[in-house]
């Protein structure tokens, strides 16, 4: 039994390792060594827009992090058209022009997207809105003052005198 | 104000409905920014012909599709007896857009190919599939580097455009084309595009 277990527990290992081993064999053959742009000023902004573009193949990752081979082809686009004097405003719509807003991590704000961008202050004010009425209300439950007639059988009850019949008025619960 | 226990209850199955709601939408599909717009132009190698180009102004006046295909794409080949259904029945002609035939193969490093080999190469695979697979198209051309899938938004293969008489984009399936799609989706849209003319 215990020669099992070793068994099993030594295959988890050289699977782990085999796994391990696998992924830095990728990672040192993937398409990561991209040929910089000779100058480091164009390569610094290149790499700042590309951190705000979305990789649409893993779309979890900007086209600066991503290994997809559209990331690349992007990358290379966004190098391209910043060499060749464009602005980034005009890389952003170029892009936005064949994928849609989906490519930016940061939607625009528009018609469309009012939901998205007012919908937690909206849902924040409701639910402050909510909460000062339900406290406003409270306070005025609080503040209801006794009757002289209730304030006697209140002081009677507290000083042990249960012979006070029930008043008519139903209980305040 | 005895139904008040009822709030959360309502409370929870609205979000149940918005998760719901959620689960049926498929996130890799993106809609694309293109559809009712010009189809943008291209001038590209014919597969048959490298000598010969084909731009967008030669479809002028049909309703056509305009279907993204590589050798190298596995759902391509789930979607071809589709295609090869829709040329028998010749509904609708439909151009093949080969997408990074070369580079787009994990199994080959094409930077170290020379423009003309990637071609000739391109070329062969592309024909080879065609004949293995049945042509569909009425004609296909070369996209190597992909420049034309980008500016058509292509982001996977395969994907299929819908372009009507003048030129515009009406419609994008993404992924492969199914019989339920062409038969559900793709046909009414054809056949309501044509009468429409």
């Amino acid at each position: 039994m215990p020669a099992d277990r070793f068994l099993r527990a030594l295959r988890g290992a050289a699977l782990i390792g085999g796994c391990l081993f696998g992924a830095a064999a990728i990672a040192a053959d993937g398409p990561t060594a991209q040929p910089l742009a000779a100058d480091p000023a164009l390569e610094a902004r290149v790499l700042d827009l590309s951190h705000k573009l979305r990789c649409l193949v893993c779309q979890n990752q900007s086209i600066a992090e991503s290994h997809a081979p559209l990331a690349v082809d992007l990358r290379d686009q966004v190098r391209e058209q910043l060499a060749a004097g464009r602005s980034e405003n005009e890389v952003v719509d170029y892009l936005v022009a064949r994928y849609g807003d989906f490519v930016l991590y940061a939607p625009p704000f528009k018609a469309t997207t009012l939901l998205l961008w007012l919908g937690p202050a909206a849902l924040l004010l409701a639910g402050a809105g909510w909460l000062a009425i339900r406290l406003r209300r409270r306070e005025r439950e609080a503040a209801v003052s006794l009757s002289e007639a209730e304030h006697r059988r209140a002081r009677e009850l507290l000083a042990g005198n249960a012979a006070v019949p029930p008043s008519s008025e139903e209980p305040r619960s | 104000m005895k139904a008040k226990f009822l709030v959360p209850l309502a409370l929870f199955l609205v979000l149940v409905g918005f998760l719901a709601f959620g689960l049926r939408l498929d996130p890799r599909e993106v809609p694309s920014p293109l559809i009712d717009k010009p189809a943008p132009a291209f001038s590209l190698a014919r597969l048959d012909d490298n000598s010969q180009r084909f731009g967008l102004e030669e479809m002028r006046g049909q309703v056509w599709l305009l279907n993204v295909w590589a050798s190298w794409c596995v759902a391509c080949r789930q979607e071809h007896p589709v295609l090869v259904d829709l040329a028998r029945r010749q509904v609708v002609p439909v151009v093949g857009l080969n997408y990074k035939e070369v580079r787009g193969d994990g199994a080959i490093d094409a930077r170290r190919l020379a423009p003309e080999q990637e071609l000739a190469m391109a070329v062969e695979r592309a024909r080879g599939w065609l004949s293995a697979h049945g042509d569909p198209y009425k004609l296909s051309v070369l996209d190597l580097d992909g420049r034309v899938g980008i500016d058509f938004g292509v982001y996977g293969v395969p994907e299929t455009f819908l372009i009507d008489q003048r030129g515009s984009v009406r419609y994008k399936h993404i992924g492969p084309i199914t019989p339920e799609s062409l038969e559900k989706v793709l046909l009414p849209k054809i056949e309501e595009l044509k009468r429409a003319g």
